[in-house]
């Protein structure tokens, strides 16, 4: 056996390399370069008290917010602690079942013509932060109503929290949920 | 596609075949002991490291020898984990104080992590300390790629030597690769992730108060902490109201960069590539993928230096190439399309179950396909989610054996494998001399190179059949009907090729997974490393043969084109029935 000689000792030096000195540098580097994404992007309200990520959705149900894509966390929804999908495949009867009812509560809040899709079909993370701006859209007229604002300067508020194309070509344009509701609490 | 969706995906792909050919050189010249820019630092580390550890960097060893080291090699690093996973509790770095593994989930974990496969029973933010995330699996992230790499190095110096028992040193070749090429890449896309959101630091958990609090039903539990139940048998719950939200911590961005960068796919998080945290923006998202490719893009080139035919690695690179396009337009195309079902709800647009927003679906789609051709597994959409036709495409990339690009190092020796069974059979049809570069291809190749392409095959179809008539094995799956059939032929096929995605629905973390999983991740690993390295050491012992007009010139299209019909041939036999079952069945009843 005269391999288990440097089996043991490469094994013990690469888990000391890649296991202990390659994370600490990392993080050495990332807390000096962009402390801020290091920590979790956290937002802070005037204070400097941390009242959110914004990265991480939030749930909402009341209808003077922005309602967020439905989330198959564990527990309950956008729990940060249980992410994950709903996993449900495209034909299962009770997850077709679970879609009609959102789009049902939808309709109830008076939104006409066809629902964009992910207002209605759950993220992968079960925590995404985002909406595409046609799901921010059809919510548009009931968070006016909802608030006594007019929809235009709901509308504003939605254009100032919508994040285009990533160096203008990458993924696809949307809105974050929490800071335009942050930034309707702020406005009225 | 939209005309942005059509420039990501161009100038993705741009960018990464431009990246083939220095990479590829500057990984012969690592393994072929030449000086690189990195020497004036790391030459002395790395006599260092030899010096503890008695290796001698000019002692060759033939291939039993190599196969020893890399096994005893495996074998303790595996060995570490499951210890380190049952005594979890009691080791430090522990902020949330997690418990130790059951036997059984510890057990499918190490071998899952060992195997480059990171199938995971488990969810790391509610089961893994910081400690088991760094010295446990990032660990095992470096090892088990640098295995894999150096098995098709080893390889390469089989077709390439000549009369010769020497295939290199086992020793050398992981230090090598590890600090010249792993590391050095993952340090540099850690810290660009870190620049995208990804979270890089030590912190206990966050917890913040949540903007609207929500109310929901939690079932109780006894004094054990198993569910309550009424009579009727159905869970008794109670109504709670969370007012505020944990969020999880980490040193995520360290990890995440050899996640891809070694197709390991094992996530920080339960969700992984989709958490925001792990995967923040489109730009992550592209980075992610591009790593994910890397290597095992950049090895074709590695080869065809070393082999003195650079466009004989550029066949090869063409092959994988064109079936991951084709792969990656049949499932956008699909999730496009959207389902059906949903649709008659009033619904509109593509699928969007299990997708996160800010990828788009062009992000989306080209993560599913490099994943799942390779044997990375890392997610950015819930697999089990795609419409049936789109599911498909990751299932057949690794039922395809996981060439199209392939884990880093495995995906090049299967392709080797294959590319010797092209030759032999291509040479029977047109009776001439089956050689491929100067080396006879003769009946002891041809066994390794079958064990190669078919125990993963084997394994999957056994198993998944053994499945359907084990009602626990029943019992875990979250769809019914032919999506259920498709998440434990995709759970098999998955493990039995050390991919690691899922049809995640199914719970894994029973007995019956959890031990027969480890037993296909096992075979499925170390057969074809095993039968890899025999046909090395009978490779390397040959004579050359110069090329005559009997040769098969094997660096030209129309070889390219056999080698690719070869795969999808060899492919389609072996799982067409089981596919007709699962995904296509499912298909035809969403269209109907």
């Amino acid at each position: 056996m005269k391999e288990l000689k440097p089996a043991i000792l490469l094994f013990i030096i690469f888990t000391i390399i890649c296991g202990g000195i390659y994370p600490a540098v990392v993080t050495g580097i990332a807390a000096v370069a962009f402390p801020r994404q290091a920590k979790g992007s956290f937002i802070t309200d005037k204070g400097g008290k941390e009242i959110g990520s914004s990265l991480i959705g939030q749930p909402f149900s009341d209808p003077k917010y922005f309602w967020p894509r439905p989330s198959a966390a564990t527990d309950f929804a956008y729990n940060a602690i249980g992410s994950g999908g709903s996993n449900s495949g495209p034909t299962n009867p009770d997850y077709l079942k679970t879609v009609g009812d959102r789009v049902k509560a939808l309709r109830d809040t008076g939104v006409t013509g066809s629902i964009p899709a992910d207002l209605v079909q759950a993220s992968g993370s079960g925590l995404d932060p985002h909406i595409s701006p046609e799901a921010a859209n059809v919510q548009v007229a009931r968070i006016a109503k909802a608030r006594g604002m007019s929809e235009d300067e709901v509308a504003k508020l939605v254009a100032a929290h919508t994040e285009e194309r990533q160096l203008g070509f990458l993924g696809d344009p949307r809105v974050n949920v929490l800071e335009v509701n942050l930034a309707l609490d702020a406005a009225k | 596609m939209n005309m942005y969706e059509w420039a990501e995906t161009i100038i993705f792909f741009v960018v990464l075949l431009a990246l083939v050919k220095p990479l590829g050189t500057f990984m012969a010249r690592v393994f072929q002991g030449e000086r690189t820019f990195l020497s004036p630092v790391l030459v002395p580390c790395e006599n260092l490291l030899y010096r503890i550890c008695g290796v001698n960097r000019d002692e060759e060893m033939d291939w039993k020898r190599y196969a020893v080291g890399l096994v005893l090699f495996n074998l303790l690093t595996g060995v570490a984990l499951f210890a380190m996973l049952m005594l979890q509790g009691i080791l430090p770095l522990n902020p949330q104080k997690f418990p130790a593994f059951s036997w059984h989930l510890a057990l499918n974990t190490a071998i899952s992590f060992m195997t480059n496969t990171n199938w995971q029973n488990y969810s790391g933010e509610s089961a893994a300390s910081y400690f088991t995330q760094m010295f446990g699996f990032a660990v095992h992230n470096f090892t088990s790629a640098a295995t894999g790499i150096v098995v098709a190095i080893a390889l390469i110096r089989g077709f390439v030597r000549r009369r010769t028992t020497a295939i290199g040193n086992f020793w050398v070749d992981l230090t090598r690769c590890t600090l010249y090429i792993l590391l050095p890449l993952s340090i540099v896309f850690a810290v660009f992730l870190v620049s995208q959101g990804v979270i890089q630091n030590f912190s206990a958990y966050r917890t913040v108060p949540l903007v609207q609090p929500v109310t929901y039903d939690k079932p109780k539990l006894d004094d054990k902490g198993n569910p309550i139940k009424d009579a009727k048998g159905n869970p008794v719950t109670e109504s709670v109201t969370a007012k505020e939200v944990t969020i999880p911590m980490g040193p995520v961005a360290s990890q995440e960069a050899i996640k891809e960068l070694g197709t390991n796919g094992g996530g920080f998080f339960n969700a992984n590539s989709a958490h925001p945290y792990e995967n923040p923006t489109p730009f992550s998202n592209v980075a992610e993928i591009f790593l994910i490719l890397l290597i095992s893009g950049a090895l074709t080139a590695t080869f065809g230096r070393m082999a003195g035919n650079p466009r004989q690695g550029w066949a090869l690179l063409a092959v994988m190439l064109a079936i991951l396009v084709f792969a990656l337009g049949v499932l956008y195309w699909a999730e496009s399309s959207g389902n059906p079902l949903v649709a008659k709800l009033g619904v509109q647009g593509i699928n969007m179950e299990g997708k996160e927003t800010r990828f788009g679906l062009a992000g989306t789609s080209l993560f599913t396909v490099a994943t799942t051709g390779t044997s990375c597994g890392a997610v950015n959409t819930m697999h089990d989610s795609l419409t049936p036709l789109g599911g498909m495409m990751p299932l057949s990339l690794i039922l395809l054996s996981e060439v199209v690009f392939g884990g880093v190092g495995t995906g090049l020796y299967t392709m080797l494998a294959f590319v010797v069974i092209a030759v032999f059979v291509a040479g029977l049809m047109i009776g001439r001399t089956p050689e491929f570069l100067g080396k006879k291809i003769e009946v002891r190749e041809m066994w390794m190179s079958i064990i190669t392409v078919l125990v993963a095959g084997i394994l999957v179809l056994i198993f998944s059949g053994i499945a359907m008539v084990v009602p626990q094995a029943i019992a875990s799956m979250n769809n019914p009907g032919a999506h259920g059939l498709s998440e434990v032929l995709y759970a098999f096929a998955s493990m039995s090729n050390n991919n690691g995605s899922a049809f995640a629905g199914l719970n894994g973390n029973t007995v019956f997974y959890n031990l027969t999983g480890a037993l296909c991740m096992v075979v499925g690993r170390f057969a074809p490393i095993l039968a890899s390295l025999a046909m090395a050491g009978s490779l390397a012992e040959k004579k050359y043969v110069p090329p005559s007009l009997g040769t098969l010139p094997t660096d030209k299209v129309p070889f390219a084109l056999w080698l690719g019909l070869v795969i999808l041939i060899v492919g389609a036999l072996t799982f067409f029935p089981a596919l007709s079952l699962g995904p296509i069945v499912e298909q035809l009843q969403m269209m109907r």
